[in-house]
């Protein structure tokens, strides 16, 4: 046994950064999404005999050559700013609410509800109103009861919110039965199409400006909520480090529920926008999965909303230009979601890179065998 | 009565499949602490990469040979599965990325690729129309040759085609190794408490990519099942559906057992199907029953949290990266 | 003594974290069949040198010998391999497994594994050094004591000759200590060699042959136990008093604040943290509050503060200006604050208690008092200029004052949060070892906030390590040991070696004799 061996550092160390200096991060994350626009361009290549060049412009054009075109990329923005926005408080708050999904839908639900039910019984605003609240209230009741057992008994909330959103699917399978116009067709067709009961009014002959500016209010509020309200400081606390939230007396379950219901409101919010404000309709999948890459942009977006904003139009911008080219091309749809999913993996390992240092072992050779 | 219940059963086998291959390549991938949400995503792609390699060697104009058959897109899936499961571990075990972020952009990312090339892979080829391998999915349904001759009994468990068996094989194995072996002790205690296992020498990093790469091809099997044995050799835009999903509930469901998964997924696939079976249903009972699995699965989860029973638990170090770092 | 064989020896050992110097040019040898004592106070290097036998850290310099060749101890596996075994203070347990697998865990001794055949195993080890523990038991339904004695059972089973405990009856009840010494001897007789860390007097002289002490990181020196007393122990561990100028006035005319009546305090083990506490808090003096570390000073400070729960006792606080009477006990921070309280504590633990490093100085300066007034909103104006004066006033090293608390240094920390707990203008200031990793300046500068505060008439209640900080700054010094309260000492007439007697006598069950 000899065991007199020297010392050797190992060839990488890995390190924490204290804190990543903002322009530095800043290149990572853009140095990151240039890598990922390339493979991507690259894998449209391989598929197909495009010109990457024109993977970029045809892109572009998808998003922006008509007006129609960059409302259509507006709206889809802001739906999914509107659901990230949703998410956000609670994983502020390190409570992984994987159920945003099912809250829009709920939400989704009681508005298509108010708008069959109700139509032709109310005046218009009030109806749109009561549609409103019955979206907000029933979105916090789905997120909130994962939420109470989670402070009660500390139930894993990640895996009971995830199932949560296949209950509410069901839910809405369920109703559609009774909905279902014409009869057989298991869809729900466009709802009140003569009265437009319950629809969100056009402004200025454009019919998602409603929608956008509510979004853009919910973006502006969430921001201050969170930034300068004393619920926003007790999130913060909490989320950092529940024994200081002890030290200066937070009820930590309180906090904890209440900012639920306030992820659930929201959630209930965009379901009300997607069935009121857009599709007139409802399937099971009128979320369209927005609940999952909503996780994704609050994280990428690191809780902040302006960022949400961007991060939001970074991902809608690429998967309706992906749509184009699917189109173009005559590929398959497809194509948007394997971009979005190249992108966010090249977001979230650069993440790495921004709070962590990497050191090689210095220049000396590694000879001495 | 008994035909019916019997077929029942079989229905439920066959639903069941898919979700036993993966919730036990998931229970392996999270007994190493990995939450892996892309689990559904690998699913998919474990499908397409199967389709993707039986179509090159079915329409490659060779002669065919039933094993081969059998055996390219076979190793496809797994290779693809694998693929998918590295680009999980590089992003969270060496890159320390959220494990939920990551996994849910992997499942998005897999189910895209899935109906991408389902959707286009004979038009990039340039033969266009949709795909159909008659004879690879002929070779995966080839049940045992007497599986006829005995009546109900065959019918209802001799008549499926090899990849229901591995499933039950597998999962019994996955068992076996987590329980009584030592790299099964190790590798339990790496998801518990990886900063014990460090010291005690075992390389938790190492451990980590195995059992999710291992993990993941398992659950990529229950996607090459599906497309090949129970559809029969081709591809319908998300046809898979949410099985995936459920495969992660079956999990759960399961306590982190593989072998109580075996009777969990039978019961899930039960569940799944049940109201086809139920006289007299109208359709909108029949969304309601096709809620079960989920809600018996919450179920579930809040008992187990009520009662604190501690193996009842997820893995302790469930989602969380680990970092040894030198003081 | 010294004709047995050398187990380990190690020479001139250098360790040091950042500027911390934790060990300086130790020497150190430990003999086969011999139980060594490693003695000395928090922070003296104790377990830093133990954890670079054991593989955990690397020296800086410096070289270890093992049976008398020099070896380089890289990893736990490095060390296992060299049969040493340690024994830390926080377990390395796999809580839902069995005593069995958690002994067998990461060991391939390329036999089928088989836990029949290694529980037979371990029962024979069992058997030779008489431990009592069911194998097929789980951890979590252990008792600390159960699971100490797997961690000894995993080092043995390991093949270890040399073993190292640290600490090893921090948490054992005056029994469970009984038979630990028991078997260590049992080790010993055959031929083992037995290191243990410890700050007890009392344990060092029954159960070692030889004692080292170590002070500051450095090495005193080492005798064997049967020529050692306990004065002679005491004063190698705490050196020669060093005066540190700190200027003290005479407390002006001190009234009863807060008075502590017979509290009492268990943690879920059943193990007392605290033991019928009683004393009194005075305005206008510093109370100083000495012990080893972890003898139950955080319980104490939490449990004033409305963190702890209580299991019986009263904490009366006296309103000088109303002379009202409050019992704090179990009361949330927040009913105190409501009751006209104004008790400030700044916690042992900085950056995870007392600041949230992530946010910004003006943030954390509104940790405690956001809550005021009836907006929905933040107030931020206040708190603001507040975090501008601790700035200026203390001289805090800082970009700005929206610089996260995180990326100052430990002593800048501090500033913030003491500048913080006293603009809060308390009548009672509670502080846990608030010069802990401090450099000088800083260290004085929180010595005059603190007679300031005493000097205002606020009753300061300071934990503290250092004895002679404690004896220069403090009016009072209590004693606490195991929870209980040893005794209470005049600061400006006792001595290091009286205040380091009290702290390591344990009164009552005593271990031997």
């Amino acid at each position: 046994m000899n065991n007199v061996k020297k010392r050797k550092d190992p060839l990488v160390r890995i390190s924490k950064r204290d804190v990543p200096v903002w322009w530095k991060s800043l290149i990572i994350r853009v140095v990151a999404i240039a890598l990922a626009l390339v493979v991507c361009a690259g894998l449209i290549v391989l598929v197909s005999d495009y010109n990457p060049l024109e993977v970029f412009k045809t892109m572009i054009e998808g998003n922006f050559k008509t007006e129609r075109k960059i409302w259509n990329l507006v709206q889809n923005t802001a739906i999914l700013l509107c659901i990230s926005l949703a998410v956000t408080p609670a994983f502020k708050m390190k409570y992984w609410n994987l159920g945003a999904e099912g809250q829009a839908l709920i939400g989704a639900l009681s508005t298509a509800a108010g708008m069959i039910y109700l139509g032709d019984k109310l005046p218009q605003p009030v109806l749109i109103i009561v549609m409103f609240v019955m979206s907000v209230v029933s979105g916090m009741i789905w997120a909130v009861i994962p939420a109470i057992f989670k402070a009660k008994f500390n139930t894993n909330e990640s895996l009971f919110t995830l199932m949560m959103n296949y209950v509410a699917t069901q839910l809405v399978l369920f109703c559609i039965t009774f909905w279902e116009n014409p009869k057989g067709s298991n869809t729900v067709g466009i709802i009140n199409m003569t009265t437009e009961g319950g629809w969100l009014p056009a402004l200025f002959d454009q019919k998602y400006l409603v929608n956008i500016l509510i979004v853009t209010a919910i973006t502006v509020i969430m921001y201050i909520y969170l930034k300068y309200s004393k619920h926003g400081y007790e999130i913060s606390v909490v989320g950092e480090s529940e024994n200081t939230a002890r030290y200066i007396g937070i009820n930590v379950k309180k906090v904890i529920i209440r900012t639920v219901l306030v992820s659930g409101a929201v959630c209930g919010i965009t379901g009300f926008l997607l069935v009121s404000g857009t599709h007139h309709t409802i399937t099971a999948d009128t979320v369209g999965g927005q609940g999952f890459t909503a996780i994704m942009v609050s994280w990428l977006a690191k809780f902040n909303p302006f960022v949400m904003a961007g991060v939001s139009i970074l991902i809608t911008f690429l998967s309706r230009g992906a749509g184009e080219i699917a189109t173009i091309l005559r590929l398959n749809q497809s194509v948007a979601e394997i971009m979005t999913g190249i992108i966010l993996f090249f977001i979230i390992g650069s993440e790495f890179f921004i709070n962590y240092k990497v050191n090689f072992r210095s220049g000396k050779k590694e000879g001495n065998k | 009565m008994i035909t019916t219940i019997a077929l029942f059963l079989k229905q439920a086998i066959i639903q069941g499949i898919p979700l036993l291959y993966g919730s036990t390549g998931e229970i392996i991938t999270e007994k190493s602490g990995n939450l892996n949400l892309g689990i559904p995503g690998i699913m998919y792609i474990g499908g397409i990469s199967g389709i993707i390699g039986g179509y090159l060697y079915e329409f490659s104009g060779a002669e065919l040979n039933p094993v081969l058959l059998v055996l390219i897109p076979l190793l496809s899936s797994i290779i693809g599965s694998v693929a998918m499961s590295l680009i999980y571990c590089v992003l969270t075990v060496t890159l320390k990325a959220n494990q939920n972020v990551t996994g849910l952009a992997l499942t998005t990312f897999g189910v895209g690729v899935g109906n991408f090339f389902g959707g286009s892979l004979s038009s990039i080829l340039g033969e266009g129309g949709t795909i159909s391998l008659i004879e690879t999915g002929k070779a995966y349904k080839q049940t045992l040759p007497f599986a006829q001759d005995l009546g109900l009994f065959g019918e209802v468990f001799l008549s499926f085609g090899f990849l229901a068996y591995a499933s039950i094989i597998i999962a019994i194995l996955a068992s076996i190794f987590l329980n009584k072996t030592r790299k099964g002790m190790n590798l339990r205690a790496v998801g518990e408490n990886p900063a014990t296992a460090d010291a005690a020498g075992i390389n938790v990093t190492a451990n980590k990519y195995i059992a999710t790469c291992v993990g993941g091809a398992i659950a990529g099997l229950g996607g090459l099942y599906f497309v090949m044995d129970y559809v029969g050799g081709a591809w319908t835009n998300n046809g898979f559906g949410d099985r995936g999903w459920l495969a992660i509930a079956l999990v759960i469901f399961a306590l982190w057992r593989p072998h109580t998964s075996i009777l969990g997924s039978i019961l899930f696939g039960g569940l799944y199907i049940v109201y086809l079976y139920i006289p007299g249903l109208s359709r909108s009972s029949q969304e309601i029953f096709k809620m079960l699995p989920y809600v018996v699965t919450i179920l579930v989860l809040i008992i187990t949290s009520v009662r604190k029973k501690r193996e009842h638990q997820p893995p302790q170090s469930l989602g969380l990266s680990y970092f040894r770092e030198e003081r | 003594m010294s004709n047995k064989p050398i187990a380990i020896e190690l020479k001139k050992i250098t360790k040091t974290f950042g500027k911390v110097v934790a060990n300086k040019d130790v020497d150190l040898t430990v003999y086969e069949g011999e139980i060594l004592s490693i003695l000395g106070e928090n922070g003296s290097g104790k377990t830093t040198l133990m954890n670079m036998i054991s593989g955990i850290y690397y020296p800086d310099s410096g070289q270890i010998f093992v049976k008398g060749r020099e070896v380089s101890i890289q990893s736990p596996n490095d060390a296992f391999a060299l049969k040493i075994g340690m024994i830390h203070q926080h377990f390395k347990l796999v809580d839902i497994f069995t005593a069995a697998e958690n002994i067998a865990l990461g060991i391939n001794d390329g036999k089928k594994f088989d836990l029949k055949r290694i529980s037979a195993d371990i029962e024979k080890i069992n058997t030779k050094y008489g431990f009592n523990i069911d194998l097929n038991k789980k951890i979590y339904e252990m008792s600390v004591s159960e699971k100490q004695t797997v961690e000894i059972v995993k080092v043995l089973y390991r093949g270890a000759d040399i073993l190292i405990l640290d600490e090893p009856t921090a948490v054992l009840t005056p029994q469970e200590t009984q038979r630990l010494f028991g078997i260590l001897r049992k080790m010993k007789e055959d031929g083992k060699s037995v290191v243990i860390i410890t700050h007890k007097l009392h344990e060092v002289m029954s159960i070692s042959d030889r004692v080292s002490v170590l002070r500051k990181g450095e090495y005193v020196g080492t005798i064997p136990t049967s020529e050692a007393d306990e004065s002679t122990l005491t004063s190698m561990m705490v050196g020669k008093k060093i005066s540190l100028d700190i200027e003290r006035s005479e407390p002006v005319n001190p009234v009863d604040r807060l008075v502590v009546e017979n509290i009492n305090c268990t943690n879920r083990e059943g193990v007392k943290l605290l033991d019928n506490v009683s004393f009194t808090v005075r305005s206008g003096e510093i109370l100083g509050i000495a012990g080893i570390s972890g003898s139950g000073q955080r319980e104490l400070l939490e449990a004033i503060a409305g963190l702890q729960k209580l299991d019986s006792g009263k904490i009366i606080y006296h309103n000088v200006q109303t002379g009202k009477e409050d019992n704090l006990r179990d009361k949330t921070p927040v009913q105190i604050r409501e009751l006209g309280i104004r008790l400030s504590f700044v916690p042992e633990d900085r950056l995870g208690m007392g600041l949230v490093g992530n946010m910004d100085i003006v943030d954390n300066m509104m940790l405690r008092s956001y809550k005021k007034g009836k907006s929905v909103f933040l107030q931020k104006k206040e708190p603001k200029s507040l975090a501008e004066k601790i700035i200026k006033d203390l001289e805090v090293v800082t970009p700005s004052s929206s610089t996260p608390v995180r990326r100052l240094s430990g002593g800048n920390v501090q500033k913030v949060l003491v500048g913080r707990e006293i603009a809060a203008s308390p009548t009672v200031l509670m502080a846990a070892y608030p010069v802990r990793g401090l450099d000088i300046n800083s260290s004085y500068l929180i010595y005059n906030l603190l007679n300031e505060q005493k000097e205002k008439g606020v009753a300061v209640v300071f934990v503290g390590e250092d004895l002679d900080v404690l004896i220069d700054l403090c009016d009072r010094i209590m004693v606490i040991g195991g929870g209980k309260i040893n005794g209470v000492v005049d600061a400006r007439t006792t001595t290091k070696e009286e205040i380091g007697l009290m702290m390591v006598k344990a009164k009552g069950g005593n271990a031997d004799e």
